[in-house]
């Protein structure tokens, strides 16, 4: 090669003391698409320029060339791996708008929807997160495969449920499109059962190894003050000791026919984060057995049904909802003018803010913990983007 | 036949059959992951996967070569080699049996523990010779790591070598007569010596949770991320060649060697069994544990291991000391 060329690619140290090291978009442990420039001095991150916008998809203009009957199958693929939630981020704000009653069985079936698809979110976090820690051929991969295993047996219920495993499509503007099956009851008890046991086993592998106390005590400690002011939601702001849920806070879809606990924790690192999920899971399952337990007659949508799309008009007006995702507040803030379409709507993705707060603990660890704290703020860049 | 001509004959032997254990080393660690895991493992190519490692190697014989365009190209082409060299070399004063090795020194293990360090200088050339910023961490944190860790893997290695008042390997298995002379059964100090010894390799061999030079999640591959094909091959040969020679060493050290029932000819068989019982020792730990950060494993080795190992082997010392001299 050419001498010249060849010093121009030289690495850029330029005689300081810093290295800029490129993680991502194309790098194991991005969690999708993600691309932070880190300036490093020697092992130690002082500086982190977060790049984000690899996924954009123009879901928020999308929606205003789609029928409030076509978009919450849409929607599901903002956040993709919590697609339950997002969908009915969306139908509850059109419902909102609209002033749309909601059947209390197809309410009920949205609980438990949701719950489940916070079982299987946290399955999936804590799989990918423990592969980050451990690596794709380390410890982490042990972890990874056990918690698919359990993701797998959720995704077959939404399969029994929906006939999808990833993108559901089950609610809609007025209700839900699918009632359970038969068998499914019981078929979603046995899961609940079992995944509540496997839980005990994932604690008892994790909580007693000093090696994973080691890496996650301690470590990307987010402040109380600073995850009010970024605006965090979901299991971060509860790690950091703010007792804050929207489902109890304003509960949507009779959530407060049910009885569960809220966990708070006061440290704000990543082990605190990981006790909040891992209590979650516990009180996810104990929703999905009171749905279950109480789960009423009736029809599942209060919509007759319509020949085509454009006869699901949504009244004047604009509203916002919001519903407790497993990663924290999604929100969707609906304009309409009275036709079949929204005139304007608005996505606040959980994502998005959580990740907000990474150049604000990032500075001064060390690269290995870059992975650990993204891992434990559970990004998913198809929210983030949108 | 001439005793230079033996030296060969022996060498060659003994090279050829470490590396084709090596290539089913690789099957019987994914074999045993993939257990661990409830997961089944290569099971397409043969009965059971029995061919996968052919299957690999010959794949990687066949991949492209990519030199990146602005690799120091003489230091990134030797590093395969300079790594491999040090690891294949170990083998050389390991006793199969009584008598049945390449070349049983009277300091056989200096020799083992000097060259199996020599690996270090084939790892830096790699990271730094691919002129790539994962690389170049993943070599420094090399350094930092063996240099850490060499120590507390000596002090360790030492301690059958005081109980036996001799460096030569094939005195120090012969000292393990009968399943209780097995040093890993002498009260305390065994027990303690072997378990000093398997985290001092499990740093030394770069494993997890101390396999921060590859460290997949944070530097993609470390110091082998620009390698590809034969030359990857050799590297990934290198590493597992070297586990294995640890694993010998572990056996021979603690476990007895070839001690064992039945006739003597069963000797190398108990050695081979008992090295890869050593060898999923490690492998058990790779699959239960995360990896922990670079200051951490410097903090275990500087603060606990090292200490603790040296204590040992003054303790060690002392023992033999009071008990009139080494020798069983």
């Amino acid at each position: 090669m050419d001498p010249e060329a060849r010093k121009v690619v030289e690495m850029g140290y330029g005689g300081s003391e810093r290295l800029t090291m490129n993680m991502g978009p194309q790098h194991p442990s991005a969690h999708g698409v993600f691309r932070a420039i880190l300036q490093l001095e020697g092992e130690t991150v002082v500086d982190v320029d977060a790049v984000i916008g690899y996924l954009h998809r123009c879901h928020e203009k999308l929606s205003e060339t789609l029928a409030y009957t076509q978009y919450p199958t849409i929607a599901s693929k903002t956040d993709y791996v919590a697609a339950m939630t997002s969908e009915l981020a969306y139908v509850l704000a059109a419902e909102k708008v609209g002033k749309i009653e909601v059947p209390r069985r197809a309410q009920y079936l949205r609980v438990i929807a949701a719950e489940l698809q916070r079982v299987a979110s946290h399955c999936l976090w804590l799989g990918t997160w423990c592969l980050d820690m451990g690596g794709a051929l380390g410890g982490g991969a042990t972890v990874f495969l056990y918690a698919i295993r359990e993701r797998e047996m959720v995704l077959d219920l939404f399969e029994a449920l929906t006939g999808a495993r990833l993108l559901y499509g089950f609610h809609q503007v007025g209700g839900t499109r699918y009632d359970v099956p038969a068998g499914w009851a019981r078929q979603c008890r046995e899961t609940v059962d079992f995944i509540d046991r496997r839980i005990d086993e994932y604690e008892d592998m994790l909580e007693q190894n000093a090696f994973f106390l080691a890496r996650t005590q301690g470590v990307g400690v987010i402040s109380r003050e600073l995850a009010q002011g970024v605006g965090v939601s979901g299991p971060l702001i509860r790690g950091s000791g703010v007792d804050w849920d929207i489902r109890r806070a304003e509960p949507y879809s009779s959530y407060q026919d049910f009885d569960w606990k809220v966990p708070v924790e006061q440290e704000g690192d990543c082990y605190a984060r990981y006790r909040v999920r891992m209590v979650e899971f516990r009180e996810s399952l104990k929703v999905v057995r009171q749905v279950l337990d109480g789960l009423p007659e009736g029809p599942i949508s209060s919509r007759p049904g319509v020949k085509s799309v454009a006869q699901v008009r949504v009244a004047k007006g604009e509203g916002y909802a919001r519903v407790e995702g497993p990663r924290g507040e999604v929100g969707c803030y609906l304009v309409s003018d009275g036709g079949a379409k929204p005139y304007r709507m608005k996505w606040r993705g959980a994502s998005f803010s959580n990740l907000s707060v990474l150049p604000h603990i990032l500075p001064g660890h060390k690269v290995a913990d870059v992975v650990a704290i993204m891992g434990s703020v559970d990004p998913v860049f198809g929210e983030v983007d949108r | 036949m001439p005793d230079a001509v033996w030296g060969f004959v022996a060498g060659f032997i003994v090279l050829n059959a470490v590396i084709g254990l090596v290539t089913y080393v690789t099957l019987l660690e994914r074999k045993f992951a993939a257990r661990m895991q409830s997961r089944v493992g290569p099971y397409r190519v043969g009965p059971h996967g029995l061919l996968q490692p052919i299957a690999d190697a010959l794949k990687l014989m066949m991949k492209e070569d990519v030199i990146p365009a602005t690799a120091d190209r003489p230091v990134y082409n030797l590093a395969p080699l300079v790594f491999l060299i040090p690891c294949m070399l170990i083998f050389a004063t390991i006793p199969f049996a009584p008598g049945l090795g390449v070349a049983d020194l009277n300091i056989g293990i200096l020799f083992f523990l000097a060259v199996s360090a020599m690996e270090i200088v084939g790892l830096f050339m790699g990271g730094w010779g691919s002129n790539n910023k994962y690389a170049l961490l993943s070599a420094m944190r090399a350094v930092n790591q063996i240099i850490s860790y060499d120590l507390p893997f000596i002090f360790a290695a030492l301690v059958p070598v005081v109980l036996t008042g001799s460096l030569r390997l094939g005195d120090i298995a012969a000292a393990q007569a009968g399943v209780l002379g097995w040093y890993v059964f002498f009260p305390v100090i065994g027990q303690l010596g072997f378990l000093f010894y398997l985290i001092a390799t499990l740093a030394a061999e770069n494993r997890v949770p101390f396999d921060i030079l590859e460290a997949e999640s944070e530097l993609v591959a470390g110091f082998r991320v620009e390698y590809s094909g034969m030359k990857f091959a050799l590297i990934q040969l290198g590493e597992y060649a070297h586990m294995l020679g640890t694993s010998f060493l572990g056996a021979l050290l603690f476990l007895g060697a070839w001690a064992g029932p039945g006739p003597a000819w069963l000797g190398p068989v108990w050695f081979l069994l008992k090295a890869l019982f050593v060898f999923l020792l490690v492998t058990w730990v790779r699959w239960s544990f995360v990896r922990i950060r670079v200051d951490q494993i410097l903090a275990v080795s500087w603060k606990l291991l090292l200490p603790a190992t040296l204590l040992l082997l003054m303790a060690t010392a002392v023992v033999v000391a009071l008990r009139g001299g080494a020798g069983a």
